[in-house]
């Protein structure tokens, strides 16, 4: 008869695919053996694309037609909501952390920095795309004139917002952080950023998935580690929902 | 001489617990946004040209809606994949399983070769050799489909775009490549489907994945028994 065989490896296949995927995801194991692939992703692409390998950059014509807001749409804080009727003008970036000379820049000192635009795509986890101009300084003229120190590995990004009662964050390392399209966005498609997309100022991390772009960003703080802060794993979705700290892919 | 390779037995199971991982996991990351777009970005559900169903549990890796868990395994069981899919390639360059069993002929591809070989599969079972209907099948899984996969998941990744921008450009944007990646794995899904029930209506057919089984009409034929050898010349004859 043919039903043994079938029925058994019918059977097999769908325990394997049922019961045994999240017994194994689990354990120590399933979790070293992801940390390892993701570890691994991270290694190769820079290995692939060199530190400094640019993400593609589009023309003026190839932009979506709106930029979807997505996680934080609105912050609802006093400060925030008086910032955003008065153009943010009392709004202050702080650079601080392990670095030489801490910083507290005003929006306007933040224009007046030489200045990236770039029109770029945003890849959200869920899987949709928005393609967007954006302009600000690059991080790495922030960090320079702030003077990191040597023992800073990681660039925290400090934000305005709340989701699920936890301050949203997000953390990139030193490769990223001085690669030259990472930059502070305070303009989206030639206006002050909306809302809905960071105002008054959002990070651009082009390598990455959406959730690494912190929006509302109040302070950049260099750190040589990231396990004391919040959940420890580096920021708000990785706390919250085990997202991967790189999001290479 | 074996009907299967010992490279091409490893390959395939390691391929069908990956694929099993990854479709699964597939599905449930495609709950995550269920909207298919072409070209470049895509989020308005207006400009889809797909809207996806919303996969159940049953059908899900984890059996509910985790995009970390569920992202965190599809993107480990694509190195099994991927990289078996590189070896195998090689495997059957070297060890002719190519030239021998999948390469076409073009009278392979004629409507008349086609139901001859449907026939003789449903007279005969299976077993004899590749008939033309499954070179084409296995080489467009082995040719498009699978390569398919591969690309169309590495371009989806941004980081690994800084590294090969031009595999977007070749495939027509991010949101193209994610609407084939989309495809192939249903076209995959559908061979996978095909395979099975053709699979077990012999399960001598299963069992010879595991042990190679023996190829038929391969071996050179045997020296027929001492007994019935003509007398060599000069030699007395027996009896």
């Amino acid at each position: 008869m043919v039903d043994f065989p079938r029925r058994s490896i019918l059977a097999g296949i769908a325990a394997l695919g049922t019961g045994a995927c999240s017994k194994i995801a689990e354990t120590d194991t399933g979790q070293s053996l992801f940390k390892a692939a993701e570890d691994g992703h991270r290694a190769i692409h820079r290995a692939l694309a060199g530190r400094q390998g640019m993400a593609p950059e589009y023309t003026r014509d190839q932009r979506s037609p709106t930029f979807r807001g997505n996680g934080s749409v609105t912050v609802d804080d006093g400060f925030y909501r008086e910032q955003l009727a008065n153009g943010f003008s009392g709004w202050k970036l702080e650079v601080r952390g392990l670095v030489e000379q801490p910083l507290s820049l005003t929006l306007a000192d933040v224009r007046a920095l030489p200045q990236r635009t770039q029109i770029t795509r945003h890849d959200c986890v869920e899987g949709w795309s928005a393609i967007g101009e954006w302009t600000g300084p690059q991080l790495a003229a922030l960090l320079d004139a702030a003077k990191v120190r040597k023992e800073a590995r990681f660039i925290l990004f400090r934000c305005a917002d709340t989701l699920y009662g936890r301050d949203y964050y997000e953390s990139i390392d030193m490769v990223d952080a001085y690669h030259p399209q990472t930059i502070i966005a305070h303009s989206l498609n030639g206006e002050p950023l909306p809302e809905k997309n960071g105002a008054p100022l959002r990070m651009r991390i082009e390598r990455q998935l959406g959730y690494k772009q912190a929006k509302y960003v109040q302070a950049i703080e260099a750190v040589s580690s990231f396990d004391k802060v919040a959940g420890g794993n580096g920021g708000f979705w990785e706390d919250v929902a085990g997202y991967q700290w790189y999001a290479g892919i | 001489m074996t009907k299967h390779a010992f490279s091409t037995r490893v390959w395939h199971w390691v391929n069908a617990v990956a694929l099993i991982v990854l479709f699964m996991t597939g599905l449930n990351i495609s709950n995550a946004h269920r909207y298919l777009y072409w070209g470049n970005y895509g989020f308005d559900p207006k400009d889809a040209w797909l809207a996806v169903i919303k996969f159940p549990g049953w059908a899900t890796i984890p059996q509910h809606y985790n995009l970390a868990v569920a992202r965190d395994w599809h993107t480990t069981a694509a190195w099994p994949f991927g990289v078996g899919v590189l070896f195998i390639w090689v495997a059957m360059l070297v060890n002719g399983h190519f030239i021998r069993d999948l390469i076409t002929k073009p009278s392979d591809w004629t409507p008349a070769a086609v139901l001859a070989s449907l026939r003789a599969h449903s007279a005969d079972g299976a077993g004899h050799g590749y008939n033309p209907v499954q070179r084409i099948l296995y080489g467009m899984v082995f040719g498009v489909l699978l390569p398919l996969m591969v690309f169309t998941g590495l371009a989806i990744s941004p980081g690994f775009q800084a590294a090969a921008p031009w595999l977007l450009d070749v495939l027509g944007g991010r949101q193209s490549a994610r609407s084939l990646h989309f495809l192939a794995a249903w076209a995959i899904f559908g061979f996978f489907v095909i395979h099975i029930v053709l699979a077990v209506t012999d399960w001598r057919l299963i069992l010879e994945m595991f042990t190679g089984g023996k190829r038929e009409g391969a071996a050179p034929p045997a020296p027929p028994p001492p007994d019935i050898l003509p007398p060599e010349e000069g030699a007395p004859a027996n009896g």
